[in-house]
C-alpha cells in the first residue's frame, strides 16, 4: 500500500489495513459458510475428508465471519472514530500495528488448526490454549491503544460512540479470558477448568454476551458515528443513548441462561435469563431508535445513496432481530425453537441484515476517505450489492423460519397412541428445500461481497493514481 | 410462606442473588425515570436544542425518551417482576405457582401414562406370535422402533456394520419371543476376546479354519492346521463344530451372517481383525426408556420382521 495517503495528524494505515481485511475476510467467511451450507444439501461434499467435513468447517466459518470479518471492521472502525472524535492520533502507532498483525496471527491459525480438529469444543471459542493467550495478549494491547487515545483526547466529552466500543472492548477481554481458561495436556489439547453444568452456563454467559457485546454494543458504536456522518444529521437524542448503552451493558450480562432451557440448569437460573432477556427488549430498540429517527429529515437521500440504505436495512433487521431474540428467550417458545433452524435464522438475521449490512455501510464511507477519495468507484455497483445482500438475508431467513418451525413441530407431534408421529430423518429430509433456499441466499451474499471487492479494488487504484505527482507541464 | 422456599442454595446464596437481581432491575428502573426530562423546551416546530457539544462535526439533540418506547420499558419490568412472584427465579424462593421444570415433565408423564398406558397394556396380553399378526399394533410396534432403534437397526432393521440385521433367520442371543423381550429389557453385552496372544501363525491359520468352517477358505492347508487351536480355544463358546452357541451370544460361523466386516472389507481380513483385536457388541437396556408394556410390543415387531415372507 502507498504511503501517499498519510494524514498529518491521524493514523489512518493500520485503518486501512484492517478496512481491506474485512472485505477479504467477508469474502473468506461468507464463502465457507456457502460451502457448509450446500453440504447440508447435498452431503458428498464433505469429501469423505476429515478436514473437509461439516464439523470442522462450520466452527471455521463461524470463526472466519464473527472474528475476522467482524473483528477487522471493529478495528477498522473503532481505530477512525476514536481518532476523529478525540481529536488526536492513535496512543500508539507500533501497538496498533501489533493488534493488526496479532490479530491476522490469531486468524490463519483458526484456518490451519480448525480443519486439522484442534479444538476446545467451546462455541465460538473453539481456538486452542496457545492461540487463545495470542489473542488475549492482541485484545489487551487493543483494549490499551483504544482507551488510550480515548485518555489523550483534545474534546471535553467522550462521543457515545466511543463508549460502545469501550465497552465491547473491555467486556470481551473479561468474557474470552474466563470462558478460555482452562488446564493444558498438550500443545495442541486442553481441558476447561469448569465442569458440567457450570461449564455450560459459563460458555453460554461468554457465548450471549458475544452477541451482546462483540456483535451488537461494537456495532452499536460503529452506527453511532457512520449513520450521523453518512446522513449528514445530528444524533436523534443524546438522553436516549444513556440510557440505553447503560441499561444495555447491564442487562445483557444476565441474558446466558435462556441458551439452556430446560436442560441440567438450575430452574432460578433460567427464569433469570429469561425475565432480563425481556428487559432487555427496550433498551435494544434505544439504539434502533436512535439511529432511524436521525435520519428523520434525510430520508430523500435514501433514493439517491445507496450506502445510506445499507445503514438504514441494518438498523431495521437489528430491531427485527432485537425483538425476535426476547421472544425466543421465553420459555414456552423457546420449547418449539430451540434446536432447530429458528435459531440460525435469528443468529443470521442478526449477522447478516444487521452486523454485515453495517459493516458494509460503514466501508462504504470509510474506504474512499482513507484512499484520498470522495466517493467509491461505482455508486451503481453499491446499489446492486445493497439489493444482492437484502434479498440474501430475506432468503437467508426465511427459509429457515419455515424449516424451523416446521422441525419444531414434526418433532412434537405425536400418534393417537402417543407414539412420535416422525422420525428425526424424516424431520431433516423435509428440511431439504429450505436448506437449497438459505443457500441462494447466501449465494446472494458472496456475489454481493465479490462485487464489493472489485469496487474497493478500483477505489483504491484510482486513489493511488489521483495522487501521483502530476507530470510539470509549465 | 414456608411452602414457597426451597432449599438448593445456602442462606447466603440465595439473598445474593435476590439482592443483584432486583438491584439490576431497579438500577435499570431508576435509569429510565432519572432521564426521563429534558430542560430543552421545543421550538414552534417542535425540534428540540443540541447538547452544544460535537464530535467530528456530529451534534446531539437532546430529544425527550419517545413516550411508546417508556412504556414498553416499563412494562418489560412489570411483567418480569410479576413472572418472578409467580415463578422460580429469586433464589430458593419457589415462586406462587410452585412451577418447576421437573414437576412439568412429571406431570406430563404421568398424563400420558394415564392417555396411552391403556392402549399398551391391552397389547401385553397379547402373547408375541399372536400380538406380531395384528397390523394395527405393528403400526404403532414400527413408530416405537424408528424412533428408538432404527439409528443402529436401520430403518429398515437390517443393521449395518458392527449392529445385527433383525430380518434374517440368524439370531446371536435366540429368536424365541422370550429371548428378544430379554434382549430388549436388559440389553446384551456381547464379548470377543482378542488372541493375538496366540502369535501370527496361529491367528493365520485359525481364521482360515474359521473361513472353511461357512467354505470360504483362502488356504486349505492353514484351515487343517489352525483345527487344533480351534478346538482347544474358540470351542468353548463357538462350540466344536462352530455353530455358536445363542446362551453366550457366540455367533454360528458356519453360515454366511458376518457382524464385522466392513464394507469393502475382504473377510479374510475382517476374522483376522476379530481374532486379533476381539470385538465388543453393546445392545443398550430399553425397558428403563421405553417401559415392559412397549418391550413387549417391540418385541412381537422384531419377531415379525424375520417372519415376513
Amino acid at each position: 500500500m502507498s504511503t501517499a495517503f498519510e494524514h498529518p495528524t491521524y493514523n489512518y494505515k493500520v485503518v486501512r489495513q484492517f478496512a481491506i481485511m474485512t472485505v477479504v475476510w467477508g469474502i473468506v467467511g461468507m464463502a465457507l459458510g456457502v460451502i457448509i451450507a450446500s453440504q447440508l444439501v447435498w452431503p458428498e461434499l464433505n469429501l469423505g475428508l476429515p478436514w473437509t467435513s461439516f464439523g470442522r468447517l462450520r466452527p471455521l466459518h463461524t470463526n472466519a465471519v464473527i472474528f475476522a470479518f467482524g473483528g477487522s471492521a471493529l478495528f477498522a472502525t473503532s481505530y477512525y472514530v476514536v481518532q476523529r472524535t478525540c481529536q488526536v492520533r492513535l496512543f500508539s502507532d507500533k501497538l496498533a500495528a501489533f493488534t493488526f498483525w496479532g490479530w491476522q496471527a490469531v486468524i490463519l491459525s483458526a484456518v490451519v488448526t480448525l480443519p486439522l480438529g484442534y479444538t476446545s469444543t467451546k462455541e465460538y471459542a473453539e481456538l486452542e490454549w496457545p492461540i487463545d493467550i495470542l489473542l488475549a495478549v492482541v485484545w489487551i494491547s487493543y483494549a490499551i491503544v483504544f482507551l488510550g487515545t480515548i485518555k489523550l483526547r483534545k474534546t471535553s466529552h467522550i462521543y457515545v460512540a466511543n463508549w460502545f466500543f469501550a465497552a465491547f472492548i473491555i467486556t470481551v477481554a473479561v468474557l474470552h479470558i474466563v470462558n478460555s481458561a482452562s488446564i493444558p495436556v498438550s500443545s495442541t489439547f486442553s481441558v476447561s477448568i469448569y465442569a458440567g453444568a457450570i461449564d455450560a452456563m459459563v460458555q453460554w454467559w461468554y457465548g450471549h454476551n458475544a452477541v451482546g457485546f462483540f456483535l451488537t454494543a461494537g456495532f452499536l458504536g460503529m452506527m453511532y458515528y457512520f449513520v450521523p456522518k453518512q446522513a449528514e444529521r445530528p444524533v436523534y437524542s443524546y438522553r436516549l443513548s444513556i440510557v440505553h448503552f447503560w441499561a444495555l451493558i447491564m442487562v445483557y450480562m444476565w441474558a446466558g441462561p435462556h441458551h439452556l432451557h430446560y436442560t441440567a440448569l438450575p430452574n432460578w437460573t433460567q427464569s433469570l435469563g429469561m425475565v432480563l432477556s425481556i428487559i432487555l427488549l427496550a433498551p435494544s430498540w434505544g439504539g434502533m431508535i436512535n439511529g432511524m429517527m436521525t435520519l428523520s429529515g434525510a430520508w430523500h437521500k435514501l433514493r439517491t445513496d445507496p450506502t445510506l440504505r445499507f445503514m438504514v436495512v441494518a438498523l431495521s433487521f437489528y430491531g427485527m432481530s432485537t425483538f425476535e431474540g426476547p421472544m425466543m428467550a421465553v420459555k414456552t417458545v423457546n420449547a418449539l425453537s430451540h434446536y432447530t433452524d429458528w435459531t440460525i435464522g435469528h443468529v443470521h438475521a442478526g449477522a447478516l441484515g444487521w452486523v454485515a449490512m453495517i459493516t458494509i455501510g460503514s466501508m462504504y464511507h470509510l474506504i474512499p476517505r482513507l484512499f484520498g477519495r470522495t466517493e467509491m468507484h461505482s455508486v451503481n455497483l453499491i446499489a446492486v450489492h445493497f439489493w444482492l445482500a437484502t434479498i440474501g438475508t430475506v432468503l437467508y431467513i426465511a427459509a429457515m423460519w419455515v424449516n424451523g418451525i416446521l422441525q419444531g413441530l414434526m418433532w412434537r407431534a405425536v400418534n393417537p397412541d402417543g407414539t412420535l408421529m416422525y422420525t428425526f430423518v424424516e424431520s431433516v429430509e423435509a428440511s431439504g428445500p429450505g436448506y437449497i433456499v438459505r443457500l441462494i441466499g447466501g449465494l446472494c451474499w458472496v456475489t454481493g461481497m465479490l462485487i464489493m471487492a472489485f469496487n474497493v479494488f478500483m477505489t483504491v487504484r484510482r486513489g493511488e493514481g489521483a495522487r501521483q505527482p502530476l507530470p510539470q507541464t509549465a | 410462606m414456608n411452602n414457597f422456599w426451597g432449599d438448593s442454595l445456602s442462606s447466603f446464596w440465595s439473598a445474593w442473588i435476590i439482592v443483584i437481581t432486583l438491584g439490576t432491575i431497579g438500577i435499570a428502573f431508576w435509569l429510565l425515570f432519572a432521564n426521563r426530562q429534558t430542560d430543552k423546551t421545543p421550538d414552534a416546530e417542535g425540534n428540540v436544542g443540541t447538547t452544544g457539544h460535537a464530535a467530528d462535526g456530529i451534534e446531539e439533540y437532546d430529544n425527550p425518551l419517545p413516550r411508546w418506547w417508556f412504556q414498553l420499558y416499563v412494562g418489560t419490568v412489570i411483567f418480569s417482576l410479576g413472572y418472578l412472584v409467580l415463578y422460580p427465579g429469586l433464589g430458593n424462593f419457589t415462586g406462587l405457582l410452585g412451577w418447576s421444570q421437573e414437576g412439568q415433565w412429571e406431570e406430563e408423564v404421568t398424563r400420558a401414562e394415564e392417555r396411552f398406558g391403556p392402549i399398551f397394556a391391552q397389547y401385553q396380553e397379547v402373547p408375541i406370535p399372536e400380538l406380531s399378526q395384528d397390523n394395527e399394533a405393528m403400526r404403532v410396534a414400527e413408530r416405537i422402533f424408528l424412533n428408538n432403534c432404527a439409528i443402529c437397526h436401520g430403518s429398515n432393521a437390517k443393521g449395518g456394520y458392527g449392529f445385527p440385521n433383525l430380518t434374517d433367520d440368524a439370531w446371536l442371543y435366540g429368536g424365541a419371543p422370550e429371548n428378544i423381550v430379554q434382549t430388549l429389557t436388559n440389553g446384551r453385552n456381547g464379548l470377543m476376546p482378542s488372541w493375538q496372544q496366540l502369535g501370527s501363525e496361529n491367528i493365520e491359520n485359525v481364521a482360515q479354519h474359521v473361513l472353511s468352517l461357512s467354505g470360504n477358505a483362502e488356504d486349505p492347508q492353514r484351515a487343517e492346521k489352525g483345527a487344533s487351536v480351534f478346538a482347544s480355544v474358540c470351542a468353548a463358546c463357538h462350540t466344536p463344530d462352530g455353530t455358536g452357541n445363542q446362551a453366550l451370544g457366540a455367533p454360528n460361523l458356519t453360515d454366511d451372517t458376518w457382524l464385522y466386516q466392513a464394507p469393502g472389507q475382504s473377510l479374510g481380513d475382517s476374522v483376522r481383525q476379530t481374532l486379533r483385536n476381539g470385538r465388543n457388541g453393546h445392545m443398550p437396556a430399553q425397558a428403563a426408556y421405553i417401559g415392559e408394556d412397549k418391550v413387549h410390543l417391540v418385541a412381537a415387531y422384531v419377531y415379525s420382521l424375520s417372519r415376513e415372507d
